[in-house]
């Protein structure tokens, strides 16, 4: 019983990063439309900028942050006007293309700047520690957790009482009466791509932190888009809820079925059963809008 | 521009017709008589980057088939390569089967596995569906890891070259007749299935899924049989692929190479089949100059420099045809065909 809860407790942990990774590419899918491979990478690049201001500058944890943040807005910032813009109005598989190419070009710059190496920062974010009778959180993870809550939180807010948050909501619903109430299409696309990247950062600081950052951390991209699909691709709430099932149902069934299975990896295909089965049974997901076509 | 100036088309014969007139037919000629005379010229080296080429060019006609003709977008294509490559493998080195007669069950066995991940996209397009092949391949790929009893798994298995008659397909030259043959009629056939009433179908569920459907194209039917030609092409790549390495292993059908294949597409230009052609050499060749160029950067920028820029260059091609020329190399060619039968007068 102690195990099983063990793996629920540190399912937890991961799909609420999970959750917020995938939350980055549900904003970005809901106001400009456009489905965003490259959201793993912008995790990835985040646990790299981790490592870079922590270890390599020794900035200070907050100081790190900040400067992760910022670069984040810049690089959000260049991917939509340079590679995004061009593509508005464009068919679905080449807005594909270009952030694959943009998840390509990443993966290029992050062996280009830190040699594609593995690199880690174990130990250097705060850790606190619980311990809930026998079951004991890795304090990293549990940072990790109370991190992407307030971020959530944070997002939540700025969605319901901001000017911005609202105008995003507002393009999400219906683009050309956005446009014609005065809000600027262009300046809402450039902020999703901005939080998208900014959510993707800090989600690759906190999994750096867990267990280090190299190129093949992208992956969590793939595991995000298992999530976005569960909970349905324009959900915000189905994200965080999905995200918290497949990082629970992951861990508990890699937990109980690896020992079984010569292989083991079950951890990595599990994502891409779940995708297979909600295509199948549920494809628009547990909250996702059904969309209806006309001719 | 369809035709050079001077010809008209008197019957439907005349109209059906891919090559139509005489300089046509030489053309084409003289470009099999030269590459079929490669052997005589080129070394080992150029032969094993045409036989690549020549892999890839059947390939990316199926994929041109599913994604270019009929949208199903596929990111799992190397993983139905893999499928074939497998099956091919499995056949020759454990059961003892020929290469002539595993090569076809390795094509029906990729198909297969292709209509059954195909089964979702009758329900779902776009993204959707993108997903579901992404899934499909980490799954074949993890399927084909775990039977380690049967295919090695990740120590991967030795496969024999194929023979006819006691002459094995040993040499550089002799695999490249092998591949180049079997490409010439694979790019034959993709010519042709598109001017089918498959292909047809193909068409008009590209253009519009609803009206296809209104229009009394049968949906599930040839979206499957997209799924199954598409794949059919993967598989017998995938077969060509291991039989020439001698050797399979899954680290021949990385993920990225599904995305290639996609980005072969683009740079090519979809839904045409000589697109199909361009976009597999181009994609190719550049990564060819990229190993040439690779060392050299090494010793005089840095290593990290050198390994990046693979990387980097095909991301940037992919992303400046995307926004400069979306429809691809094969458009350009249109524009400097119609551009010199018109010349020297611009209108």
């Amino acid at each position: 019983m102690t195990f099983f809860l063990q793996l629920m407790v540190s399912g937890f942990a991961l799909g609420m990063v999970y959750a917020l990774i995938a939350i980055g590419f549900v904003i970005i899918l809901k106001c400009s439309k456009a489905f965003n491979i490259a959201q793993g990478h912008f995790v990835m690049i985040g646990g790299y900028l981790g490592f870079t201001f922590l270890v390599t500058f020794h900035l200070p944890v907050w100081a790190s942050l900040l400067a992760a943040v910022g670069a984040a807005i810049i690089l959000g910032l260049l991917v939509e006007r340079l590679m995004l813009r061009p593509m508005v109005g464009q068919p679905v598989l080449a807005i594909i293309m270009m952030t694959i190419a943009l998840s390509v070009v990443l993966e290029g710059l992050a062996t280009l700047i830190w040699g594609g190496e593995y690199k880690t920062y174990h130990g250097v974010l705060p850790t606190i520690t619980l311990k809930v009778g026998e079951l004991s959180i890795p304090p990293e993870t549990l940072i990790g957790v109370i991190v992407s809550i307030i971020v959530v939180i944070i997002l939540m807010l700025f969605f319901r009482y901001t000017r911005s948050g609202l105008a995003m909501m507002a393009t999400a619903e219906d683009e050309q009466v956005v446009q014609s109430a005065g809000i600027k299409v262009t300046t809402v696309y450039a902020l999703s791509w901005v939080i998208a990247c900014v959510v993707g950062v800090i989600g690759g600081i906190i999994l750096g932190g867990v267990s280090g950052v190299m190129i093949p951390l992208s992956m969590v991209g793939m595991k995000a888009f298992a999530v976005v699909l569960l909970g349905g691709v324009n959900s915000i709430g189905g994200a965080i809820v999905a995200g918290i099932m497949l990082g629970v149902l992951e861990n508990v069934a890699a937990g109980y079925l690896d020992p079984i299975l010569p292989g083991g990896g079950l951890a990595n295909v599990f994502p891409f059963v779940v995708m297979i089965i909600v295509l199948i049974f549920k494809p628009y997901g547990l909250f996702g809008l059904v969309e209806i076509e006309r001719i | 521009m369809g035709l050079p100036s001077g010809t008209f088309n008197q019957g439907y014969a005349q109209d059906m017709a891919i090559f139509r007139t005489r300089t046509q037919w030489v053309m084409l000629f003289a470009f099999l008589i030269l590459l079929f005379a490669c052997p005589l010229f080129f070394g080992d080296r150029i032969l094993t980057i045409l036989t690549i080429i020549g892999i890839s060019v059947i390939s990316v006609h199926g994929l041109n088939i599913l994604t270019g003709y009929c949208n199903q977008i596929s990111m799992g294509h190397a993983g139905f390569m893999a499928v074939g490559a497998y099956a091919s493998a499995l056949l020759t080195a454990k059961l003892g089967f020929s290469f002539w007669a595993a090569l076809p069950c390795a094509a029906l066995a990729a198909g297969i596995v292709g209509i059954i991940f195909g089964l979702p996209s009758l329900r779902i397009k776009g993204f959707y569906l993108i997903m579901a092949t992404v899934a499909a391949h980490f799954i074949i790929i993890w399927v084909i890891l775990q039977l380690y009893g049967v295919t090695g798994g990740s120590d991967g298995m030795a496969v024999p070259r194929p023979e006819i008659g006691g002459f094995v397909f040993k040499s550089k030259s002799s695999y490249f007749y092998l591949v180049m043959i079997l490409a010439c009629l694979g790019t034959f056939l993709a010519k042709n299935i598109v001017r089918t009433r498959a292909g047809r179908a193909f068409i008009a569920i590209r253009d519009n899924e609803l009206a296809a459907e209104v229009m009394g194209v049968n949906l599930w039917t040839y979206k499957l049989q997209a799924f199954f030609i598409g794949c059919v092409f993967a598989g017998v790549a995938g077969s060509l692929l291991v039989h020439y390495v001698a050797f399979a292993t899954t680290d021949q059908f990385p993920f990225m190479n599904s995305v290639w294949y996609l980005g072969m597409l683009i740079v090519g230009g979809m839904g045409s089949t000589a697109g199909a052609i361009f976009g597999a050499v181009s994609l190719k060749l550049l990564d060819e100059l990229v190993t040439i160029v690779g060392p050299i950067l090494a010793a005089t920028v840095s290593p990290q420099a050198a390994s990046s820029l693979g990387l980097i260059m095909r991301g940037l091609v992919i992303l400046l045809f995307l926004i400069f020329e979306p429809r691809g190399i094969a458009h350009r060619w249109q524009m400097v065909k119609s551009y010199y039968r018109l010349w020297p007068f611009s209108h």
